[in-house]
């Protein structure tokens, strides 16, 4: 997965072209940590028609305020750099594949 | 056939890192199957200042020193989401999402999980501001401003936590002002903090905000007036509800879903499977009465082990019958039954085995086989009940009778 910082969060995401997932994190959150490998694992299924990229939100707080996400762990889906669909709360690895296939149909 | 652990424990918070410290040590094949990291609450936990000999530790710090001191004493460590259990029989099935895992004995660990209060915009601004983890989310706050509904430990020991960043912190506190759910030495050092606002009387009655938190409607539940307040985050610690759903059509669970076990000894009402720490029915939802949990079980575990494992080797998997005698030291009657017993074994030798059960120290046995009273004799052939003799009617010549009828 691409990591994501202040630095590159515009170029990689809000101007990207076509579609990108954001996994927000941060080592301080334990369901994050359970979550973001099978995220990894997701990006090799998936990784030629979606950019998979993560972001530790303690390295870029405000970049994730920004997005509107205030909470963790939150996965972010995003097409031609416009925000399209979110996951909340208690996020199963299943939620997430199944969120991948309902946007690229 | 895959392999057959000695202990398969659901769960990798204290309670399930106890009861594998345990069974490890005392030399049974232990396996955690733990869906994300281990530590479970404690782990979400920043300060604890209450485990025994440590003044002052993080729960990720003592949760992966368990953690460490378990996998010293041998315990296998899996990644695995658990989908049910099978728990007939000697060797029970736990079903994962990745694997199937094989154990004689089964610890539930599973713990607990934040209650959600179901007000409007609390699903809406989940990851938007509102949360139940004050370490996951805490570094958002920083010079903002929050709200923390609850007042039990976790309520205002989160908001003191909360109060290392945020620029303000009220806690909204449903009963009448100086009162709260928290033990005293947490409420006086809350009470003592500067940084603390407190609402009394009140509840959150919504949750508002143009794509993120930005308003509370904070009810008085005297008077029913509502006033809008401005905020950035607010923390909802009402409480948590038991993971027990998927073993709640395999053990009995009470109407909130906590198991039921019996409390000396962590048994659930299957054979061989144990439920311990936040998970099950109990007064005190701590670390250390969690670990405490976890090595009574581990303890009970291996007893149940080598109670069935003795009886299926002497009585079960044996070629000639067998007497199985239950007795108490205790009763006369059974007392006086015992020679009775010998004097058959000793005038049929080879042709009988004799396996004497102390009624009362091996219950389990005992209730399956549906023994009311000592002494009652049962005579198994190839690992069934053919015979059953209670009381006066337990005689030599009978028992001699019936297992030459057999031969």
């Amino acid at each position: 997965m691409l990591s994501l910082d202040r630095n590159n969060f515009d170029a990689e995401v809000l101007e990207a072209q076509g579609w990108v997932l954001v996994d927000y994190w941060s080592p301080k959150c334990e369901p994050c940590k359970e979550l973001k490998p099978h995220v990894e694992q997701l990006g090799e299924k998936y990784g030629d028609d979606m950019k998979f990229c993560e972001l530790d939100i303690t390295k870029a707080r405000r970049v994730a305020i920004g997005q509107k996400v205030m909470g963790l762990p939150v996965v972010a889906f995003y097409h031609n750099g416009e925000k399209k669909a979110e996951l909340t709360g208690d996020i199963t690895p299943e939620a997430v594949e199944e969120k991948i296939n309902e946007l690229l149909g | 056939m895959s392999k057959v652990y000695d202990v398969a424990i659901i769960g990798g918070g204290p309670g399930g890192l106890t009861a594998a410290l345990y069974a490890s040590r005392g030399k049974l094949d232990t396996v955690v199957i733990e869906k994300g990291q281990v530590g479970g609450q404690a782990a979400t936990t920043e300060e604890i200042e209450n485990w025994p000999g440590t003044e002052h530790t993080t729960g990720p710090q003592l949760t992966d020193n368990m953690k460490k001191h378990a996998e010293k004493f041998g315990t296998e460590f899996v990644r695995d989401d658990v989908q049910g259990l099978d728990a007939n029989g000697f060797v029970k099935t736990i079903k994962g999402r990745n694997s199937e895992y094989k154990a004689k004995s089964v610890i539930i660990a599973t713990g607990a999980e934040p209650r959600i209060l179901g007000i409007p915009g609390e699903r809406e601004f989940r990851g938007r501001g509102v949360s139940y983890c004050a370490t996951c989310d805490a570094d958002f706050f920083e010079e903002l401003d929050v709200v923390v509904l609850g007042n039990g430990d976790a309520a205002i020991e989160e908001a003191m936590f909360l109060a290392k960043f945020a620029e303000t912190v009220t806690i909204i506190v449903i009963h009448e002002e100086g009162k709260v759910d928290a033990t005293p030495v947490v409420a006086d050092k809350a009470f003592k903090h500067e940084k603390l606002r407190w609402v009394w009387n009140s509840t959150i009655s919504e949750i508002g905000g143009d794509g993120i938190v930005e308003w509370v409607d904070i009810k008085n539940i005297n008077t029913n007036e509502v006033n809008r307040m401005d905020t950035n985050g607010v923390f909802v610690f009402v409480g948590t509800v038991p993971r027990t759903k998927v073993f709640a059509d395999v053990i009995n669970v009470d109407d909130y879903g906590y198991a039921i076990v019996d409390p000396q000894t962590m048994e659930s009402n299957v054979d061989g499977v144990f439920v311990v720490g936040d998970c099950r029915q109990k007064y005190l939802r701590q670390v250390v009465t969690a670990a405490g949990d976890g090595a009574t079980a581990a303890v009970l575990a291996e007893k149940y082990i080598h109670e069935e494992e003795g009886f299926i080797e002497d009585v079960v998997d044996v070629e000639t019958p067998v007497i199985v005698a239950f007795w108490s030291p205790a009763s006369e009657a059974s007392m006086a039954a015992m020679p009775k017993i010998e004097a058959a074994v000793k005038e049929l030798g080879e042709a009988v085995k004799l396996v004497k059960i102390d009624m009362y120290r091996n219950k389990r046995i005992s209730t399956r086989f549906e023994i009311v009273e000592v002494p009652t004799v049962t005579v198994f052939n190839k690992g069934e009940v053919v015979e059953k003799m209670v009381g006066e009617t337990i005689t030599t010549e009978a028992l001699v009778n019936k297992v030459k009828e057999l031969n």
